[in-house]
């Protein structure tokens, strides 16, 4: 009887975090290809608003029957979003993080105005369900881990494979870490640093964009103000946990995930504190994505000061220092 | 791009470039044959690197032609001098620490497969490497390789790419004897074998040892091209410095108070290892104490401790009768010590603030400067220009940056500050190191001054030429003892020098 309340709990926790970690994963995703080339953003939160709120008024007004349609808009949106960004902190070479601060805060306030007209409004133009291969029964356990829409499947699959192959595997790929890692020895090599930081970074917010739209487009799935909910914050806070590696990114963003769903599934059964007479645990469980995060950086800190190098989950050493040829 | 052998393999005409509205090129003429070495020499700022740059397509000069291989040519990033054949190894490597050797010889190659893996970067960079007959091992990460085989990954890639023309900037400079010399008969080969190298350097026995023509620029002014052949080094150094002049120093035997006192001090380094045993020392008002010994025998804590940036295990320091321990290091400065920190740009300026405010560093709160929370802003930029033109600082205004001054100009306002600050004591750590022979004498001079006008002064120094030049008495420092303090007039070279090596006087090393 109790294991079967525990398993049914589980279950139902599995379920809704993966999907809601594939916003998490598809922004880590997005953020950790633009610190692979030293490009630090901290401005997800706000890409995701305005890919979610664009892929809403793709479906809402502009009448957009595809999914896939509704997202690459989206998409494009956070694009042109990352292109100002990038243009600022490369091409002008202003400070990463005060431009990543605005673009959280002003890409929240645009997508929050947009949406305005479009609250509670539901969305039908979903992304559906696939039972891979089909040959799956449909049991509570299977579903949990296994129904879910072909976004999921690029997000934890497809995404990782290829980045982890294009990172690791290719000519491409190294020359992207020396970018991050020492721009001005890939610049001696004849390495574009400006050109491959910037279409990186607006790679990268596509990608954040990309999230934004899965929110609007399959869980949520309705245009709700502050729609991130924190989720971009989360995304910069997994790739460091992840250490920039992108197959631990699908670790981190379900472990994330987790935490997040966590926080629902406590408010949505009423689960308290026995003590300070608090009756709703919910803050304190999103509190907890940053208590891992502090966590996971002070480990590879503590290591370093006990004397080990842990130079493989270390940052790109030129990560958010802007890159200048000609200074002396 | 190899054509016709007779003409140039690289040539300049009329190059000019300034920086910050410093001239640091002037209208250069400048050739390289095919097949030769050709020493480029120079002090520093003598505008050798800045030249190179350009040929190199780092820089972009203001005026003139870069002909290579008789065809005019327009370098708007390294990738355009690279296609051209010219490949440049700097001073400072551009090599990705956590990749591996056959990681960084491959970066941004066009040759390098679209798709690789370790194994076959490792074959192909083994390959090539026997090809050229250089040897490093593939797999290994940059930061495991010692300065000599990370010069070697450079000189490899820059091979890699095809280049014909080779520029080395200060290669020997990070290198020990033996590795130089390995160098040097790298160098020849790969001349031998039909390639032009252009070797920049300010060490005359390098110039005469490996180049069979040399170039010597000074100011950013070709001063003279021609064979090395029948050239001497007192000929090319002066053409490199122009009149040198020569400093006349005599050498005292003070007897006055001591002004600075270490009794029995005892710290440790970043690490937390022992860096200074049990240390006595005292210096003389009016006299320099040198402190003679190889780096890393703890001189740049002793410098540390005695300016209150580091603290004691054990012992103590008085400067003029006062304890230092309970002082900040405030309070060590106003009571009259200057300090010429080992690491300028870190230690001794702020190199995003204008060279005025880091003219009054140490003083801006005294009341000259400032009148309770304000700066008296005019007495600040009065100073600073009288502080600038006193030690000849090279720069467009007291309002740029002091991170646009070339080394050897924030070396020599820093060295002129502190000594102006020291009433009673200056530490001079390395107070030459990286100057040409002007500056340094400019330097050496003012340290001299202070002295003569009753400053107590500790001279640290690596230079052991320079520490039996200046003081009057020289204490050898190993592994953080003293080894022995001697009146510069019964100092024996030879015998420091095994002092320094860890030798005691009955010959058992310590």
């Amino acid at each position: 009887m109790i294991l079967a309340i525990i398993e049914n709990a589980f279950l139902s926790l599995i379920g809704s975090a993966i999907p809601a970690s594939a916003v998490v994963m598809l922004a880590a995703t997005g953020a950790m290809l633009g610190e692979r080339v030293g490009v630090l953003n901290l401005g997800q939160e706000g890409l995701i608003g305005i890919g979610a709120v664009y892929s809403v008024i793709a479906v809402l007004s502009w009448g957009v029957e595809s999914p896939w349609l509704a997202m690459l808009i989206g998409m494009m949106a956070a694009a042109a979003a990352g292109l100002i960004f990038a243009l600022c902190v490369v091409a002008f070479r202003a400070s990463q993080v005060l431009v990543g601060l605005a673009l959280a805060l002003g890409g929240i306030g645009l997508s929050n105005q947009l949406g305005v007209n479009r609250n509670g409004t539901p969305i039908q133009t979903l992304f559906r369900e696939v039972n891979p291969g089909g040959v799956l029964d449909d049991n509570d356990a299977v579903s949990a881990f296994f129904f879910h829409d072909p976004v999921v499947y690029i997000a934890y699959v497809g995404l990782p494979v290829v980045l982890w192959f294009v990172l690791f595997r290719t000519r491409h790929g190294m020359n992207m870490k020396a970018v991050g890692e020492n721009p001005a020895a890939a610049d001696a090599v004849g390495v574009s640093v400006t050109g491959w930081r910037i279409f990186y970074s607006v790679l990268g917010a596509a990608l954040t964009g990309a999230g934004g739209a899965y929110m609007v487009l399959s869980f949520t799935p309705t245009w709700s103000p502050d729609i991130a909910r924190g989720r971009g914050w989360v995304a910069l806070a997994v790739v460091i946990f992840a250490g920039w590696r992108p197959g631990w990114a699908v670790a981190g963003a379900l472990l994330y995930g987790s935490m997040i769903s966590l926080d629902t599934t406590a408010q949505a059964r009423g689960w308290g504190l026995p003590f300070m007479g608090a009756s709703d645990l919910s803050f304190f469980l999103s509190m907890l994505p940053y208590v891992v995060t502090l966590v996971a950086i002070l480990i590879p800190a503590g290591a370093v000061k006990l004397g080990r190098r842990v130079r493989s989950t270390a940052a790109p050493a030129a990560l958010a220092i802007p890159y200048a040829r000609e200074e002396r | 791009m190899t054509g016709d052998r007779a003409r140039p393999a690289v040539e300049t005409r009329g190059i000019s470039k300034a920086f910050g509205g410093v001239a640091a090129l002037d209208t250069v003429d400048f050739e390289v044959r095919w097949s030769e070495v050709h020493a480029l020499v120079g002090e520093n700022g003598a505008g050798k690197t800045t030249l190179c740059n350009i040929l190199a397509g780092i820089y972009r000069a203001d005026a003139g032609r870069v002909v290579v291989d008789g065809a005019e040519r327009d370098f708007r990033s390294p990738a355009h001098a690279i296609d051209a054949g010219i490949g440049m190894v700097h001073q400072h490597f551009r090599l990705v620490e956590p990749m591996t050797v056959a990681e960084n010889i491959h970066l941004g190659w066009p040759e390098t497969p679209g798709v690789v893996s370790q194994r076959t970067l490792n074959e192909r960079t083994e390959r090539f490497m026997g090809e050229m007959g250089l040897r490093v091992d593939p797999t290994a990460k940059i930061w495991q390789l010692s300065v000599g085989e990370q010069q070697r990954v450079e000189i490899l890639r820059v091979l890699a790419r095809g280049a014909r023309v080779l520029i080395l900037d200060e290669p020997t400079a990070v290198l020990t004897a033996k590795e130089a010399e390995e160098l040097f008969a790298v160098v020849r080969e790969l001349a031998a074998g039909g390639l032009s190298v252009i070797f920049i350097t300010h060490k005359l026995r390098e110039v005469l040892a490996v180049s069979d023509r040399l170039t010597v620029l000074r100011h950013g002014i070709r001063e003279i091209t021609r064979p090395t052949e029948g050239a001497t080094a007192s000929e090319i150094a002066r053409l490199m410095t122009g009149e040198e002049r020569v400093l006349d120093v005599e050498h005292r035997v003070v007897t006055g108070d001591p002004a600075l006192e270490l009794r029995g001090v005892s710290t440790l380094n970043d690490r937390g290892i022992a860096a200074l045993r049990d240390v006595d020392l005292t210096v003389r008002s009016g006299e320099i104490l040198g402190i003679a010994g190889v780096s890393g025998n703890g001189q740049t804590e002793l410098a540390e401790v005695i300016c209150a940036l580091r603290g004691m295990e054990a012992g103590s320091i008085t400067v003029d009768g006062a304890d230092i321990a309970s002082m900040s290091v405030r309070a060590v400065t106003d009571s009259g010590v200057g300090h010429i920190p080992e690491d300028r740009i870190g230690m001794g300026m702020v190199t995003s603030a204008p060279v005025k405010d880091n003219a009054v560093l140490h003083s801006y709160w005294t009341e000259q400067f400032s009148q309770g929370l304000t700066l008296n802003r005019q007495s600040v930029i009065d100073f600073a220009r009288k502080l600038v033109e006193a030690a000849r600082v090279q720069t467009r205004s007291v309002f740029a940056t002091a991170g646009q001054l070339s080394g050897g100009n924030q070396q020599r306002l820093v060295a002129r500050r502190e000594a102006l600050a020291a009433d009673r004591l200056l530490v001079a750590a390395h107070p030459t190191r990286g100057l040409d022979v002007n500056a340094a004498q400019e330097v050496r001079s003012t340290i001299l001054d202070r002295r003569d006008s009753g400053c107590a002064v500790l001279l640290i120094s690596d230079d052991l030429d320079e520490v039996l030049l200046m003081s009057d008495r020289i204490a050898v420092i190993y592994e953080g003892r003293i080894m022995g303090v001697f009146e510069a007039a019964e100092a024996d070279r030879e015998h420091i020098g095994l002092l320094m090596g860890g030798h005691s006087i009955t010959g058992a090393v310590a």
